[in-house]
């Protein structure tokens, strides 16, 4: 069942990213089409929590792309309702000692001074914020800007919101190059994809993408799984971690670190996310992960000791080495874009990242200046 | 004919156990699912989504849909756990926990 | 605590395996979530109960008295009321977590050098208007309920679906006492009879249930099927309606059958989630077996409807190969598959059959027709029938993790155990292998508890001494009421010392029947007469080791 396609840009990757920038894309008028070897938010974005952050992010490129992101979260929530269950729940970073708080309050600072909101809590009123939170916490920041979306859903639903033709089960074999080795689309095993423009939205697989084009990304994948309880009244109101969440984003290090961010979902269960791993692509059970995430999660939050976890599913953070996303165009194959490599934090930054996209693909100005997440700036460094 | 004469069963006394409040016997042995269908009850479990009544399905412990409280215990499997004296047994409504 | 094999489902397949295994010399214990062994197949009545007569609701009684009393003569430690959650492998030993009882809320570990996943099978349901309703219940849980329980849910009963399973639920719902006013199957009696060779065994059994279901006045309705229950709270009756030769509902054939109970099956799935999360490969729902039962993974082995299904004389075959296997495998030495020619003999015959079975009683190819928009698909998350289609229409959603993404279809307490059959016949994917990394629900107070350490690293008599404790002290006595019964794990037989088994060392096959029943003689009646082709099994014949527990203070009948 081959066919031959022709459109404005093809997207590599039908999850958050791939959607984000198809409906981008376009909303600037182009003809998209995305293709998928597997489905619809099939990969990291059916593994991930839906967290749209801009807590955990230090002041810097990756903040304004957070701030940028949530921004257009908020405006895609109001036109596609209840849909994408978008919530801005907001987010409570708490502190177990006093020397945490003291460094949390120091980051925070740092934070507000960018633009984000961030409310000191003191541990007398940590209970009214979060009324099930342990006793004895030091403390706490409250980032009234986080917010929530059901990742599957989103994706499905900025896809369709897009109108772009989505080819789901084809696998992409190659990518398609013109004179002067410009893109003119990709290939896969059910036929072509003719396009002067390629988007790689291929996640944690978007150095395989890479390299159907020649070019090198060094995409990595880090896993992480997550814990779901059995459904529970609303008993979580934020997404609520502890502060070396932070610390944890920004490691370097291979071995297993865990700490948790705890949230309840509009339909009940409690996700328990946040083990980091660098393991491949290894989707076994790692008890040692699990047993780390469930110790974190009643240690913030003791009546969860008698909640069950009905199931755990691992996913695979795309990182790059210095855990920037790859945003822009890639001088080694024009026509080629780059868009992956978010780590654990690609569902909030995707709206931020197609937006930009779209505006690289049609010459506008983007909103903020890609330039710290060039795809070739692992090249200068060596 | 019943299940117990078939087999020529010769029960331990039963027990009492209260249903909803309502004082109901039990012999022990049972597990409260069977305890419930001997009181001629079939459901003890309202949904969390549209409220709907359920009870046993699939009878082995598999389905989760006989989920009961049981002495403050929400979400117990009926169809496992065995009945015992003095049982406070309530339908369960929702996700069983208090808001 | 440590063991050589531990088997985890005390089934026929499971039973099979460690008394096999046993009568080799290995030190084997058998992990089963029930109060006393026999899985669901021989699923034997509460003892507290105090049948005297259990018998009445069983088939191939001497089989099961053959197993236990095998059991009960055996160095085999039977530990109950243990609901294992995950097995996982770790430098040559696998650890098999556990949760203790029927609160399920104390952990349990037992390492092990090899392990036997005999963990049976579950029934399928497909949907229909109105099965969600009080008094709807499974084939195989209202046999469940009557052989454990001694209990019925109603007066009148119907009993629906496709699958040898119907016929003994209907007259042994009947014996009972419960009026069965139809057994309703939807396969067509010609496509059964095509397979009359493969099926030849099965014909005397399948002649016997029908002189029953005469004699209590069941009416058989073949080539019908349920089109809807109906009650508000509760169910006061069924429609039912005649195929056609597509499978398709025949307008105008509707007739009202009021009931208050309807027992309902498609057939089984196996239980496969132990053997995903230790990485054994899979065919479709099955995990995948060579010639001896053994999985992809060195150490692990399955038998019975884990690899397929096909009912409990096959588990037996199964289960008898793949012990022995083990037994071998765990002194070093390569078993010799002549050793055990009679019980392949009779798996590949019972395969056979059960492929025939498969292709007899598949369910109405035009089931999803039935279905409504608003009928709930998904029982513990509630999702319809029609979000489920918008989803694989509207969202493109093309096979069944994205459907559950997007509608929440098999997200629930069940994890799709129950529905995804069903999702993927609605969207029009093929099922997925599932992939449940809990076997079980586990309270995250023990997962985060859960034990890491390596485990103690003999496997001396003291070691196995017959408490049943598990690693972190909980016995199954700690949490029994008094002046019951000692669990089956205490019983005095589990203590037979081990000093008497001094031939453990030598090779399986030159094993004699000297010292303990070989299986082929005392236990599972491989070759023997009344376990032949002619017992070919009904599905009913399964679900080792699924959760059938009650507290477990009561052991399986004495040996007296």
């Amino acid at each position: 069942m081959n066919e031959s396609l022709t459109c404005d840009v093809v997207v590599v990757g039908a999850g958050m990213t791939g959607a984000a920038c198809a409906l981008y894309a376009a909303r600037e008028g182009l003809d998209v089409i995305v293709v998928d070897r597997g489905h619809v938010a099939g990969g990291t974005t059916g593994a991930g929590e839906g967290n749209l952050l801009v807590s955990d992010k230090e002041p810097g490129p990756e903040l304004e792309l957070a701030l940028l992101s949530a921004r257009l979260w908020r405006e895609l929530a109001g036109e596609l309702g209840r849909e994408t269950e978008y919530e801005q729940k907001g987010g409570v970073v708490v502190a177990e000692t006093p020397e945490a708080l003291a460094g949390l309050e120091a980051f925070a600072a740092g934070q507000r001074a960018a633009g984000v909101t961030a409310l000191g809590v003191t541990a007398d009123r940590l209970h009214d914020l979060e009324p099930r939170l342990a006793p004895g916490l030091a403390g706490a920041v409250h980032y009234p800007q986080d917010a929530q979306v059901m990742p599957a859903l989103a994706a499905a639903h900025l896809l369709r919101a897009s109108g772009a033709r989505l080819r789901t089960g084809r696998t992409v074999t190659g990518v398609l190059r013109g004179p002067g080795g410009a893109v003119r689309g990709v290939r896969t095993e059910r036929g072509d994809v003719h396009a002067p423009f390629v988007v790689n939205a291929a996640g944690p697989w978007g150095g395989e993408v890479a390299a159907l084009a020649g070019v090198r990304l060094p995409v990595l994948p880090r896993r992480g799984y997550v814990l779901v309880t059995e459904p529970l009244p609303p008993r979580i109101r934020h997404k609520v971690y502890a502060a070396d969440y932070v610390a944890d984003v920004a490691s370097d290090s291979a071995d297993l670190q865990t700490s948790p961010v705890v949230e309840g979902t509009a339909a009940g269960p409690v996700l328990i996310g946040a083990s980091r791993e660098r393991v491949g692509f290894d989707r076994s059970v790692s008890l040692p992960a699990l047993r780390a995430l469930a110790a974190g999660a009643t240690r913030l939050f003791p009546f969860l000791t008698r909640v069950r976890a009905l199931r755990t599913y691992a996913g695979f953070r795309p990182y790059l080495p210095d855990h920037l996303p790859a945003i822009g165009a890639d001088p080694g194959a024009p026509g080629l874009f780059h868009a992956c490599g978010h780590e654990g934090a690609g569902i909030g930054l995707a709206t931020g990242t197609g937006h930009v996209i779209a505006g690289l693909l049609t010459g506008r100005e983007p909103l903020l200046d890609p330039a710290p997440f060039r795809p070739d700036r692992f090249e200068e460094a060596r | 004919m019943n299940p117990l004469r078939l087999v020529r069963a010769r029960p331990k006394p039963a027990f009492t156990v209260t249903v909803d409040g309502r004082t109901v016997e039990a012999l022990p042995g049972r597990t409260v699912a069977a305890a419930l269908w001997a009181a001629g009850v079939t459901s003890w479990r309202t949904t969390r989504g549209s409220g709907r009544p359920r009870g046993v399905f699939c009878g082995i412990g598999v389905c989760f849909d006989c989920l009961v409280t049981v002495n403050d215990r929400p979400n117990q499997r009926a169809c496992l756990v065995p009945v015992r004296p003095g049982d406070v047994i309530r339908t369960q409504e929702g996700t069983g926990h208090e808001d | 605590m440590r063991t050589e094999l531990v088997v985890v489902g005390a089934g026929p397949a499971g039973l099979a395996a460690a008394l096999a295994a046993d009568a080799r010399g290995v030190h084997v214990t058998v992990l089963d979530a029930a109060d006393g062994p026999g899985g669901q197949y021989f699923r034997q009545p509460a003892a507290e109960l105090n049948a005297r007569r259990p018998r009445a609701l069983h088939h191939q009684w001497r089989t099961w008295e053959r197993l236990r009393d095998g059991l009960a003569a055996s160095g085999v430690r039977l530990l109950t009321g243990h609901h294992v959650w995950t097995v996982t492998a770790g430098s040559g030993t696998f650890t098999v977590h556990a949760l203790l009882g029927p609160e399920e809320d104390q952990p349990a570990t037992v390492h092990a050098d090899a392990v036997l996943l005999a963990t049976g099978g579950h029934e399928h349901v497909l949907p229909f208007p109105g099965w969600t309703l009080p008094g709807v219940v499974t084939a195989g849980g209202a046999q469940a309920m009557l052989k454990h329980g001694l209990v019925v849910p109603g007066r009148t009963a119907v009993v629906a679906g496709t699958g040898p399973l119907l016929l003994p639920v209907a007259t042994g719902l009947a014996a009972a006492g419960t009026r069965v006013s139809a057994l309703v199957e939807s396969a067509d009696p010609r496509r059964v009879a095509r397979h009359a060779r493969a099926l030849a065994g099965k014909l005397p059994e399948g002649a016997g249930h029908a002189a029953r279901l005469l004699r209590h006045r069941v009416r058989p309705l073949a080539r019908h099927t349920v089109v809807r229950a109906h009650g508000e709270d509760r169910l006061t009756g069924v429609t039912v309606a005649a195929l056609d030769a597509e499978g398709r509902v025949r307008r105008g054939t509707g007739r009202y059958l009021p009931c208050d109970t309807l027992a309902v099956g498609h057939g089984m799935l196996p239980q496969t989630d132990l053997a995903e999360g230790l990485g054994c490969r899979r065919d479709g729902p099955t995990v995948t077996v060579d010639d001896e039962q053994r999985t992809s993974v060195p150490g692990v082995w399955a038998a019975g409807e884990t690899t397929g299904v096909g009912g409990a004389s096959l588990a037996l075959a199964e289960g008898h190969i793949a012990g022995r296997s083990a037994a071998a495998r765990l002194r070093g030495a390569v078993p010799d598959p002549a050793g055990w020619a009679p019980a392949a003999r009779t798996r590949e015959s019972l395969r056979t059959g059960a492929a025939a079975l498969d292709d007899a009683f598949a369910p109405p190819a035009h089931w999803t027709e039935q279905v409504a928009d608003d009928t709930v698909v998904c029982r513990c998350e509630e999702v319809t029938a029609g979000a489920v289609r918008a989803a694989a229409d509207d969202l493109g959603a093309g096979d069944v993790r994205t459907v559950k993404l997007l509608t929440r279809a098999g997200m629930g307490w069940c994890q799709g155990r129950m529905c995804a059959t069903a999702v993927a016949g609605l969207a029009g994917c093929r099922p997925d292998a599932p992939r449940r990394p809990f076997a079980r629900p586990v309270p995250l107070g023990v997962l985060a508890r859960t034990p890491l350490d390596q485990p103690p690293q003999d496997h001396s008599p003291t070691g196995h001494s017959s408490t049943g404790h598990s690693s972190t002290g909980h016995s199954l006595t700690d949490r029994s009421s008094s002046g019951q019964e000692q669990p089956s794990s205490d019983r005095p037989s589990s203590e037979q010392p081990l000093s008497g088994r001094s031939s453990s060392d030598l090779p399986a096959s030159d094993r004699s029947a000297s010292d303990l029943p070989t299986p082929e003689q005392r236990t599972p009646g491989l070759s023997t007469p009344d376990l032949s082709t002619s017992d070919l099994p009904t599905p009913e014949q399964r679900t080792p080791g699924r959760p059938t527990s009650r507290r477990p203070t009561s052991g399986p009948p004495p040996t007296g």
